[in-house]
């Protein structure tokens, strides 16, 4: 169709469209975000429990003294890390859901490899920066299968990383429970604590520790590495349309394998620092769904790097408040996984309303046939 | 409303009925926001008519056969079928009216047999189909059709001319006596299009159906229409009886002042050393059958080598393999005597482009902005990337706004998604892309698939252009006048292999015909 008004504005015309299509990837995430809390509410009033109560003491769990705040952010450090494991490989077209394994296999990774360093007693920052090294080469390499099955072999790469999580599990339980295991461990198989020279300390005057700097950092490199490089661009055209990559000459299986080992890298930093900076040992407490969390908070930031970082922040005070919410109002833990699993079949659905609204849509755009 | 003539019964009408409708629309107008698709347009469609719409990509078209047909609320205007007010709300009202369309892609469910296909098309399919009932229904209904589709047959194993017989059968099998047909020709063969063509033409003279044609192709208007009208920017501009109308007076309805590029002379002293060789290439096909089966093939410098062929023997395959998108599984192909390996290097160091067929599918990509669409050949050196590795956003909008003027790509801006583009103007965005730079070697296949008169025009004269300054051009089309037009050489591939070569310049039809369907 062609436009039979002049148009003597086309650059104020054209920059309307951008605030309009912003508008849009803003709005529509907002609007799945409330509609989910008023389901959520309903669930609520079902229980019988006042939801005005519960989103209360959910921001005041999440943000409402130094404490909480605190508590959000320590939480929000392994999710940013996780959301940009998937974020990443989304940017290229791949579904890539192995972000838990990743982050399994790295934290473990670190603590094994800490065990003959620490007891060379080799310099702490050094050891520090093998370890955090380590995970990422462990977590990075396990989630690269993923990339080359894909290209490879055809194999679908949402199956794989989700089988390969299992298998990553399996790997630490393997050794947790045998040939590393402390023997002091007697009630839940660990390894041996890297003891406290060698714990990651906290951001200076808090006590959150660095890896919410890692992974801010992170998310801005990786927002500079996708938006502002050859490298970056080249993975959204292969991520936008496979055939038109390849008919460019790109390369396609270098491109998947690469993102795909940057996102097992960020995964497996993340284990690093719940090894590094919480937990002092691996055992199954790494295995606490940060890696499928990850997942909707990439979805929500609409797998943009540095908006991942608030979105997470909001994970994290859920995950926060949680103790608060179940001692004041008598309600199980997994209330708050039952928020997040509205959130995120919601925020699914939401996804087919976009270009729904004549709003949002440019109306000098439209030269469709 | 009224609709006396709409038809009741589905079991086959006594030969000789007339029952076709007729059609009108009055003061058609359909405004989106600020912008005016359809203005005032009216045409009269008489019952047993078989009238064209023309109309350039944009012109409106299809805007107005969606208020037909209920897809779209026209801002003002009136539906008249049968000389009664008609209000269409739906297509399913359009239905109920009698009135169906024929899409430009097929609609049919390929892993359903024929029969399957027409079946659930209908409304009133009950929970459980009774299919031996079913299927002597539609063998009766075939028996007074004048064309017939194997019923028992897959979808996805019929040619593509007995997909359109059936999209038709199946409009005719709901009783729907007034057919919009988009484009249907777009997807067959010369052959085939003047079959199906041609039977509908019957089935209009006889006076069982009406028939709206959206098209593009002059030929087919004068072969077979006998009305036509003629849209230009959202407007009716003229139009009347075929028979006194000649192909230049509707080709200046259509484009209006617009001036057309003639297409481009053959420059007979054109020399150049480039050469593009293919030798013994074999590309697997699915179910372990070579779908490219020991091509040799020489392209010189300044040549069109035209590959004509039915679709489905092995062309697409060919072309896919030269992009990279496919794996060949033997056989080498070299420029210049030099082996040559489908990767962006190579592509960079020969200077090799290509115009795929569908390119949203092959060459774009959607979500992506026209200008970063446009830097996908050069995003990787200066000075869009510095040190090869950083972009520079601003260069890529610098060279892309550039490109869009003198291509003239109609887009609201460089940063527009391609997709929100017409096809033609993809098109001449990628044109823009792939043409720009010194080019050696071209691969070109389909390039004028569903565009419309203007743009293939200028799109046919660029390739000329790429040859007339050395290039060498592999040129692959089903459009057999196309490649008869451009090429200095024809080769024709039938099942995988190449059957034939000759120069264009003795090339008679009737033999590559012959060799076209394999003999």
């Amino acid at each position: 169709m062609t436009a039979v008004t002049t148009d003597d504005v086309p650059t104020r015309r054209s920059d309307f469209a951008k605030v309009r299509r912003t508008a849009e990837t803003i709005l529509i995430p907002v609007g799945a975000l409330v509609a989910s809390a008023l389901i959520f509410s309903a669930f609520l009033l079902v229980l019988g429990k006042s939801p005005i109560v519960y989103f209360e003491l959910l921001w005041r769990g999440g943000f409402g003294t130094a404490f909480s705040i605190q508590n959000t952010l320590q939480r929000s450090a392994p999710l940013i890390l996780t959301g940009l494991a998937f974020a990443i490989p989304a940017q290229i077209g791949l579904v890539m859901i192995g972000a838990e394994g990743a982050l399994v296999l790295g934290g473990f990774g670190a603590a094994a490899i800490a065990i003959p360093l620490v007891s060379a007693g080799i310099w702490p920052p050094l050891t520090m920066l093998l370890m955090a090294l380590f995970a990422m080469m462990a977590g990075g390499a396990w989630i690269a299968i993923v990339g080359w099955l894909r290209h490879a072999r055809g194999v679908n790469e949402t199956i794989s990383s989700l089988l390969m999580t299992y298998i990553a599990i399996a790997i630490m339980n393997f050794f947790v429970e045998g040939m590393l295991r402390d023997p002091a461990s007697q009630n839940k198989p660990s390894t041996m604590p890297i003891g406290s020279d060698y714990m990651v300390g906290d951001i200076p005057g808090t006590a959150v520790h660095w890896g919410l700097g890692a992974g801010i950092v992170l998310a801005i490199a990786l927002q500079i590495l996708m938006g502002r490089t050859t490298f970056g661009f080249a993975a959204r055209v292969t991520g936008g349309n496979p055939r038109a990559a390849l008919a460019q000459g790109l390369p396609v299986g270098t491109l998947m394998v690469t993102c795909t080992a940057i996102a097992g890298a960020c995964a497996g930093l993340a284990g690093y620092y719940e090894v590094g900076a919480v937990h002092g040992q691996a055992n199954a407490s790494l295995v606490a769904g940060y890696g499928f969390t990850g997942i909707l908070i990439s979805f929500l930031a609409r797998h943009n790097p540095v908006v991942i970082v608030p979105v997470a922040i909001m994970f994290g005070a859920i995950a926060a408040s949680g103790g608060l919410i179940q001692r004041r109002m008598d309600m199980p833990d997994a209330t708050a996984l039952v928020l997040q699993g509205i959130i995120f079949v919601v925020l699914l659905a939401s996804d087919t309303l976009y270009g729904r609204f004549a709003i949002f849509q440019s109306r000098s755009g439209g030269d469709r046939t | 409303m009224s609709l006396s003539a709409a038809p009741e019964q589905t079991t086959l009408h006594p030969p000789g009925a007339k029952r076709a409708i007729s059609l009108e629309t009055v003061g058609m107008t359909k405004i989106f926001g600020s912008l005016v698709a359809l203005e005032d347009v009216s045409i009269t469609v008489e019952a047993g008519e078989f009238h064209a719409l023309l109309g350039e990509n944009g012109a409106g078209k299809s805007t107005l056969v969606k208020c037909i047909m209920g897809f779209y609320q026209p801002t003002r205007g009136q539906l008249m079928i049968n000389g009664h007010e008609a209000t269409i709300r739906h297509p399913k009202d359009a239905s109920a009216a009698g009135v169906g369309m024929v899409y430009q892609h097929f609609t049919l469910v390929p892993c359903l047999t024929a029969a399957e296909n027409m079946v659930i098309t209908r409304t009133d399919v009950p929970a459980v189909i009774d299919w031996k009932k079913e299927v002597a229904g539609l063998e009766a209904f075939m028996e007074g059709m004048p064309f017939r589709v194997p019923l028992n047959r897959l979808v996805s194993d019929l040619s593509a001319g007995e997909k359109q017989k059936l999209e038709i059968l199946r409009q005719l099998y709901l009783d729907e006596r007034f057919l919009i047909l988009d484009e249907p020709t777009s997807v067959l063969t010369p052959a085939e299009s003047d079959e199906v063509l041609g039977l509908l033409r019957q089935m209009t003279e006889a006076g069982d159906i009406t028939i709206l044609m959206i098209t593009h192709k002059f030929r087919e208007v004068s072969a077979f229409a006998d009305r036509v009208s003629v849209l230009r920017r959202g407007r009716y501009v003229g139009g009347g009886a075929v028979s006194e109308l000649s192909t230049n007076e509707m080709s200046r309805m259509m484009i209006g002042e617009a001036e057309i590029r003639k297409s481009a002379e053959r420059d007979m002293t054109v020399t150049s050393p480039t050469s593009l060789t293919l030798s013994g290439v074999v590309v697997a096909g699915s179910e372990g059958k070579a779908a490219v089966d020991h091509v040799d093939l020489t392209v010189q410098g300044g040549e069109i080598v035209g590959i004509a062929g039915v679709s489905g023997n092995g062309q697409s395959e060919l072309v896919e393999a030269l992009a990279g998108q496919r794996p060949m599984t033997g056989g080498s192909v070299a420029i210049n005597g030099e082996p040559f390996d489908c990767s962006r290097g190579a592509y960079h160091k020969f200077k090799v482009f290509g115009l795929p067929e569908e390119p949203l599918r092959n060459a774009a990509v959607r979500r992506m902005s026209v200008a970063e669409n446009i830097a996908f050949r050069s995003f990787d050196k200066p000075p869009l990337a510095s040190l090869g590795w950083w972009l520079k956003p601003s260069e890529m909008r610098t060279k892309a706004a550039g490109l869009i003027e003198r291509y003239r790509v109609k887009t609201p801006s460089p940063e527009t998604p391609i997709e929100n583009l017409s096809g033609g103007n993809v098109q001449r965005a990628i044109l823009a892309r792939e043409l720009s730079h010194e080019v050696n070697v071209l691969v070109v296949a389909n390039p004028c698939f569903g565009l419309d008169f203007a743009s293939v025009a200028e799109i046919r004269a660029q390739i000329m252009d790429q040859r007339n300054n050395g290039a060498a051009v592999l040129l692959v089309s089903e459009d057999l006048d196309e490649v008869l037009e451009l090429s200095d050489r024809v080769a024709v591939m039938s099942e995988g292999r190449i059957t034939h070569v000759a120069s264009a310049a003795k090339a008679d039809r009737n033999t590559i015909g012959k060799y076209m369907a394999g003999h």
